[in-house]
């Protein structure tokens, strides 16, 4: 994105700090009426007050230590250093806050003294008494050290194990769904699509229309779910027919159809950039959710729910391939085109249906993700590097190794963030993709077969 | 509207030291996809290599030359890396692979703290000192009107587009010699390469590891000019815009690369001037397109462009049909 002239660059920054600085008020003013909520109506002015008092100051780390009644904490003492030398320390005054000017930009690390915590109120997570912080140019930025009934170490650890387990299990079954399009359309057809990201997004989007615009049909999410997989299925049939169906018909091979699919992908993610802007921004239900617990899995209960629909879907996908006659024939023509079209299959006929299947999952799955992370213009694009690992892992070209493979490549992701952190999850996925390419190329369900 | 200023806008970045980089990363491309056929997504991994080891060379205390160095061997480590695994498999495989490693070793540089060697998201600055205190060029400004370059960047103009011509007579003489010819070989049929006794995987890593050898020097240009290093400055939409350039001038072709970088550069440049003229004057109004949309038209308008070459042009402006990957594999 900074392939652009240094003004443009410039100008670019420029936009950047003041969506910056416009989050930073939003923020603030955010934390000020919550605050007027809990308590009298005056407290508002005052926590801004640091704010926009230190905002020339360059930079500085703050924080505001409340207990779990969001009642502010008198006294509590924190220091920031840096390696070995103590920057600052601070006491928190009668509203909680706390604030410490750095000299630069850098990482700091933050340091709550426990023993002055008062009230009998602990850190919730007592392992956590220091914090790093990555301070920005310019950043007057915020710490949270949670006030709470701290977790005891030893069930905690287990219990964080399985509970990464158990969203493990939800991204694993949102990426299966996703990428039975993607290693279909590559098993009848030989093409990697890499626009098949996209095609995620817009199931996402398309909800995102039906159930939260304002002034939109605000019908409710569950609805709007069926409408983005029909849609979905649309967005299928029109690219088979009016874009890689004639392609391949004109025997086009397989680099240029995959550099066209690179090009569309990249049409599409920018027009959606275009149409629902930067922002990330989530369905109006199922937004904030109590976890519960349903075994060792303590997860929000559309997380439950999202694992229960995927885990339908995926059995009808399979019942479908396995007894039903378009099924068999998407099958057979996976297994060899001209083999399927010499017994009397209408090949482009099941290749249209597969798209249309295909695309039609990738919507459902881009609405969960969105139902449990947010809907954003890019998402289907960062789930597609996930997705050719699942669809590699588990056999590219075959249904049954999407979802195998996506489930896998699901709980790597998220349980390799109890050793890990979790910034490197993606790096860990992608790191099994590279590794199984070199072990066993054709993946866990695949036929060996000499492929180059 | 100032016409004459959005097109002296959009020629001053046709030449200038951004477009002269992503020639000469087109030129590597060109070797690795336009000569070879080989699908490498992962071409901004060797940019970020070649700029990261300038930087980190000279952050460390070392010479400019030697960090250039560095960079290039270390992109050549990546080149081996890249092709060692999936050369001997289909070509999803390494389109595949290199993207996903091209990411990974992004996310990697940009997860360490400011404390580790590449500075995580804070990157490096400032390291090219020693390349500007050997400007030759007196002071002053040099052009007419908004066509006009700094001292400084005529400097790096004038290096950039040196290197690209050196690597492009490099890629020239590569592609007539014997090893050019095995080179096309591949491309039009490699099993035809094999059963005459080639050794197709070891070409194809060589192509790859040249070409990307090639790019390193790119992202060492890109970081010399702005002096300044940042992870997120590499992602995969860089490799999709050089794959339009080259596409756009023509793959397998001598100068395809040089002039695709120029004609994508003032067409890019051109859109992003006279749009916000318009937009200033009125002419567009900002409810259907903002000037925060501007970056994302221009790259739907990459994206655009880029699959209808592909689909009614695949020689681009100057290449020739037959010599294009028409017929993948």
């Amino acid at each position: 994105m900074q392939a652009r002239p240094r003004d443009g660059g410039h100008r670019l920054r420029l936009a950047r700090l003041g969506l910056l600085a416009l989050a930073l008020v939003a923020s603030a003013s955010l934390g000020a009426r919550t605050d007027a909520d809990a308590q009298e109506g005056d407290t508002g002015t005052t926590t801004t007050a640091p704010t926009s008092g230190q905002q020339p100051a360059a930079e500085s780390i703050r924080g505001r230590i409340r207990d779990e009644d969001r009642r502010p904490i008198e006294g509590v003492e924190l220091a920031v250093r840096r390696g070995n030398r103590t920057i600052g320390e601070a006491t928190t005054d009668g509203e909680g806050v706390w604030e410490v000017p750095v000299p630069s930009p850098g990482t700091y690390q933050v340091t709550i003294d426990t023993d002055s915590l008062s009230r009998g109120a602990e850190l919730r997570d007592p392992d956590r008494a220091t914090i790093d912080v990555d301070v920005g140019p310019e950043q007057n930025k915020g710490v949270i050290f949670p006030i709470g009934e701290p977790r005891t170490s030893g069930v905690q650890a287990g219990s964080r194990f399985f509970n990464l387990v158990g969203q493990g299990i939800r991204v694993g079954a949102v990426l299966a769904v996703a990428s039975i399009g993607l290693s279909l359309i590559y098993g009848v057809t030989g093409f990697v699509n890499f626009s098949h990201g996209e095609l995620v997004t817009w199931g996402a989007l398309i909800a995102f229309y039906f159930s939260a615009t304002v002034g939109g049909p605000e019908i409710p999410l569950p609805l709007a779910t069926v409408l983005a997989m029909l849609f979905g299925g649309v967005l299928g049939f029109a690219l088979e027919r009016g874009l890689f169906g004639p392609l391949r018909h004109r025997r086009s091979g397989n680099v240029s159809l995959i550099v066209v699919s690179i090009g569309l992908g990249l049409l599409l993610r920018n027009v959606f950039q275009i149409v629902f802007g930067e922002r990330p921004r989530p369905y109006s239900d199922y937004t904030v959710q109590e976890n519960v617990e349903i075994g060792p899995f303590a997860l929000p209960p559309k997380d439950f729910v999202i694992i229960g629909v995927s885990i339908v879907v995926l059995i009808g996908v399979g019942l479908l391939l396995q007894r039903s006659r378009i099924g068999t024939a998407m099958r057979a023509v996976a297994d060899d085109r001209d083999l399927a079209a010499a017994s009397g299959i209408n090949v482009d006929r099941i290749i249209l249906a597969v798209w249309i299947m295909g695309a039609g999952l990738a919507a459902l799955g881009g609405v969960f993700q969105g139902i449990s992370d947010r809907v954003i213009f890019d998402m289907g694009f960062a789930l597609l590097l996930l997705m050719f690992a699942a669809v590699i892992l588990g056999g590219l070209g075959t249904a049954y190794g999407a979802m195998v493979g996506g489930l896998l490549i699901g709980v790597v992701t998220e349980v390799s963030t109890y050793w890990i952190e979790s910034k490197y999850k993606l790096a860990a996925a992608l790191a099994v993709l590279i590794l199984v390419v070199l072990v066993r190329p054709q993946g866990i369900l695949g036929r060996a077969e000499r492929v180059g | 509207m100032d016409i004459v200023g959005v097109l002296a806008d959009a020629m001053r970045t046709a030449v200038g030291p951004i477009a002269a980089a992503y020639a000469i990363a087109g030129i590597g491309l060109n070797l690795q996809f336009g000569y070879t056929g080989l699908l490498n997504f992962g071409h901004v991994a060797f940019m970020l290599v070649g700029a990261y080891g300038t930087a980190i060379t000279v952050d460390d205390g070392g010479p400019l030359w030697l960090g250039i160095l560095v960079g290039m061997g270390a992109a050549i480590l990546l080149g081996l890396l890249f092709g060692l695994p999936t050369l001997r498999l289909r070509a999803d495989y390494l389109a595949i692979v290199t993207i996903a490693a091209a990411e990974v070793l992004r996310i990697v540089v940009r997860g360490g703290g400011e404390s580790s060697f590449t500075h995580g998201v804070f990157g490096i600055q400032r390291f090219a000192n020693s390349f500007f205190d050997a400007n030759p060029i007196p002071g002053g400004d040099y052009g007419i009107g908004r066509l006009s370059f700094t001292q400084r960047g005529l400097w790096v103009l004038a290096v950039g587009w040196s290197v690209v011509a050196l690597t492009a007579v490099l890629v020239a003489l590569i592609a007539r010699s014997p090893w050019g010819r095995i080179l096309r070989a591949i491309r039009e049929d490699e099993d035809a390469a094999r059963s005459l006794g080639k050794n197709t995987f070891v070409v194809k890593l060589q192509s790859l590891v040249v070409g990307g050898a090639i790019a390193s020097l790119a992202g060492t240009l890109l970081a010399i000019d702005r002096q300044d290093v940042r992870p997120d400055t590499y992602l995969p939409i860089v490799t999709f815009a050089i794959y339009t350039m080259v596409i756009l001038g023509g793959p397998a072709t001598r100068l395809g690369p040089i002039l695709g970088a120029i004609v994508y550069w003032f067409i890019l440049q051109f859109t992003d001037s006279f749009l916000r003229e318009a937009i200033d004057a009125g002419w567009i109004p900002t409810s259907i397109i903002s000037a925060d949309d501007i970056a994302p038209v221009r790259f739907a308008l990459v994206g655009l462009g880029l699959m209808l070459l592909m689909i009614f042009r695949p020689q681009g402006m100057f290449g020739r049909r037959e010599e294009v990957l028409i017929d993948g594999r």
